[in-house]
């Protein structure tokens, strides 16, 4: 594996609940990501996948845990050293109508961290960087004077990741970036992301609920469940040979595009609902809702153990 | 042994509004069979919503209007009928299944109260006996305590606990048809498995026939036994759910299938460009004069910006229209459409 760009170590992040109840939404969870690579963030809503993001990037403070960035704490860093770090990590955000201003014409969405970190000082030459980034993710230099309400949810979610690339990040956080799009622009944007990743060496935090997508764009997949981690692997051994139960369950519920597959795969699904992630009961948090579960998972936690070849789960079965 | 229950013929549907007129079903017909599912699928403003919101006649009209066409109900004429009129239908004869179940009940209301709603207008029954009746079909759903839920409001519900309750208020009449507007978009995976198992399994006991308005792929694989793609205001691709898997012939089904990374099967195509299809939907306020698709289609020819391809038969019951099923256009191989539909194993 690359050298780790993202170390992620026992990060916690819980929110007050009201009646001094926590809600812990990410709760103890390691690992990283290597130079250039992408790990796939999955889980159901609610699992703490967008929690994990946000925290990286520091639009949370972690209630315990650390995050390094090539090598350097994030939390030991100052005002100015804070400021310069935002350059090198940016996020797609995944309601491409909510998360551009609606004030700001196309351009000035762009152009705005290049203001704050003073680039291209020569007003100029930024508008040429404007009209560059424009046409690198498929757009044109005449859409810089219109409003996002003008572009339809594909095209705005390009604007969103021309203003992630402006400041030439290395690091891109893409919370559910195409999950609001329809099937044929997704496909035009994650090619894009893809072709970027190669091209600039990028590194991708790519946080979804689209299980057929992480297999095609992630090199490492992580399962989230309740805040916890519970399985970590290269993709292909993740989608090959999934070990925990919960894993199973979730790969095997989503529908195949494929009437003959489905006829001949006999599908395992989870029973029942995601519980409540407030104060929740002590063992394995998966415990309810798994058809396979001990007297012990009701007990006691389990820890990520390592199964081989970088194939991590948490479950006592294993 | 099939008997057709629902006709739509040559349906055209627009809307009037300011900037003009949306032409958003352009001239579409399909039929449905007692007890088989149709899935519909198409992107966004394809009209296929537009489609199963004019059968049921909840398009507020103006701006609404439907310009030609007939639907017929078991042979009967729907077009033309009063709001009144059709009050007679709706929940009874066809319910639906809206897609935000947060939005489609009434906040203000208990969930009890919702359901009996319904029953009590088409069933003509006390309220203890309606009470009976709603209890029992949101035991049927799979709602753990149904009692309870019967005095839930619908916030205090989960997401899929609400699915169930609208699944419950549509069925509790007997429907002959359910109109499903994308049921489990809004839902996690794992829920999307059950609700959809739930709706299997309550079309066998009923049989009722069921329209699936859907743009995921996987999900019409799983339900489908034949499939209508749309496509701006149009049908440009019908036939059975094998015929359009694995043996599709427009290349606007060829990119939907193609811009859908697989979650079974080798993973070949891993990290491979997925096949999208370029540019965006045209402008239902000017539809082009040729192909609606032919500024997207990599396939183009000069035919289709002229005229508008008409119906080809590709095989029994399976329709596309696109000039290269015509006998004097090249052939072409599709990208997509991977193995004959005989073959039940492999991938």
């Amino acid at each position: 594996m690359a050298a780790p760009l993202i170390q992620v170590e026992n990060l916690k992040k819980y929110f007050p609940a009201g009646r001094k109840q926590l809600l812990k939404a990410v709760d103890d969870v390691s690992f990283s990501i290597g130079r250039g690579t992408t790990l796939g963030l999955v889980g159901e809503s609610g699992c703490g996948k967008t929690t994990i993001g946000r925290t990286i990037l520091g639009i949370y403070e972690p209630d315990g845990g650390r995050v390094l960035y090539d090598g350097a704490d994030l939390a030991k860093l100052n005002k100015a050293q804070k400021k310069a770090m935002t350059r090198k990590m940016q996020m797609v955000f995944q309601d491409p109508y909510a998360s551009l201003n609606p004030f700001f014409t196309v351009g000035e969405i762009i152009e705005e961290g290049l203001l704050i970190h003073k680039l291209y000082p020569d007003k100029a030459q930024r508008r040429e960087r404007v009209y560059g980034l424009l046409e690198l993710v498929g757009l044109n230099r005449e859409h810089a004077n219109r409003f996002p309400h003008e572009f339809s949810g594909g095209q705005r979610q390009r604007v969103g990741i021309a203003r992630a690339l402006a400041l030439e990040p290395e690091f891109l956080v893409c919370d559910e970036a195409i999950s609001a799009l329809d099937v044929s622009i997704q496909a035009q944007v994650v090619n894009m992301l893809m072709q970027f990743q190669r091209e600039m060496s990028l590194t991708y935090l790519f946080i979804t609920h689209d299980l057929s997508m992480v297999r095609h764009i992630a090199d490492q997949t992580a399962v989230m469940y309740m805040g916890k981690m519970v399985e970590y692997a290269d993709t292909g051994e993740l989608y090959s040979r999934p070990a925990h139960p919960y894993t199973i369950g979730l790969l095997s519920a989503v529908p195949a595009a494929d009437p003959d597959y489905q006829k001949s795969h006999q599908r395992i699904h989870l029973q029942g609902e995601v519980p409540s992630p407030i104060n929740p009961k002590p063992g394995c948090r998966f415990c309810g809702r798994c058809s396979k579960a001990l007297p012990r998972c009701a007990e006691e936690e389990p820890v990520l153990k390592n199964l081989g070849g970088g194939h991590f789960a948490a479950c006592h079965l294993l | 042994m099939s008997e057709r229950i629902l006709e739509v013929r040559d349906l055209a549907v627009s809307f009037d509004t300011y900037a003009g007129e949306v032409q958003a079903v352009r001239g579409i017909h399909f039929h449905l069979d007692r007890g088989e599912t149709l899935a519909i699928v198409g992107e966004s403003g394809c009209g296929k919503s537009v489609t199963v919101q004019t059968i049921m006649k909840l398009l507020p009209s103006p701006p609404a209007r439907i310009k030609s066409g007939s639907i017929l109900y078991q042979g009967e004429e729907l077009v033309g009928k009063s709001d009144k009129e059709m009050e007679n239908y709706r929940g009874k004869e066809f319910s639906m299944i809206f897609q935000d179940s947060m939005t489609s009940l009434n906040p203000t209301m208990r969930v009890g109260k919702q359901l009996c709603e319904g029953i009590r207008k088409h069933q003509r029954i006390g309220a203890e006996e309606a009470k009976a009746v709603a209890v029992n079909m949101l035991r049927e759903v799979g709602l753990p305590n149904p009692e309870k839920a019967f005095r839930q409001y619908p916030h205090t519900l989960s997401g899929g606990m609400r699915q169930r309750v609208m699944i419950a208020m549509a069925i509790a009449c007997s429907p002959k048809i359910l109109f499903a507007d994308e049921p489990t978009t809004a839902l996690d995976v794992t829920m999307q498995a059950q609700i959809l198992d739930l709706m299997n399994q309550l079309k066998a006991d009923t049989g009722a026939a069921i329209i699936l308005i859907t743009h995921d792929l996987g999900v019409v694989a799983q339900m489908a036994d034949r499939i209508s793609v749309m496509y701006a205001g149009e049908i440009v691709e019908s036939g059975t759910a094998a015929e359009v898997f694995y043996n599709p012939c427009h290349p606007y089904t060829w990119g939907l299938l193609g811009s859908m990374p697989s979650i079974a099967g080798s993973s070949r195509q891993a990290k491979e460009e997925l096949l999208s299809i370029p540019g965006t939907p045209p402008d239902l306020f000017a539809p082009p004069a040729g192909c609606a698709f032919a500024a997207r289609c990599s396939y183009c020819m000069k035919a289709c910006l002229k005229a508008d391809p008409p119906e080809f038969t590709a095989d029994d019951g399976h329709m596309a229209r696109c000039w290269l099923l015509d006998g004097r256009a090249a052939p072409v191989t599709p990208p997509v459409g991977r193995k004959a539909p005989a073959g039940k194993e492999g991938a």
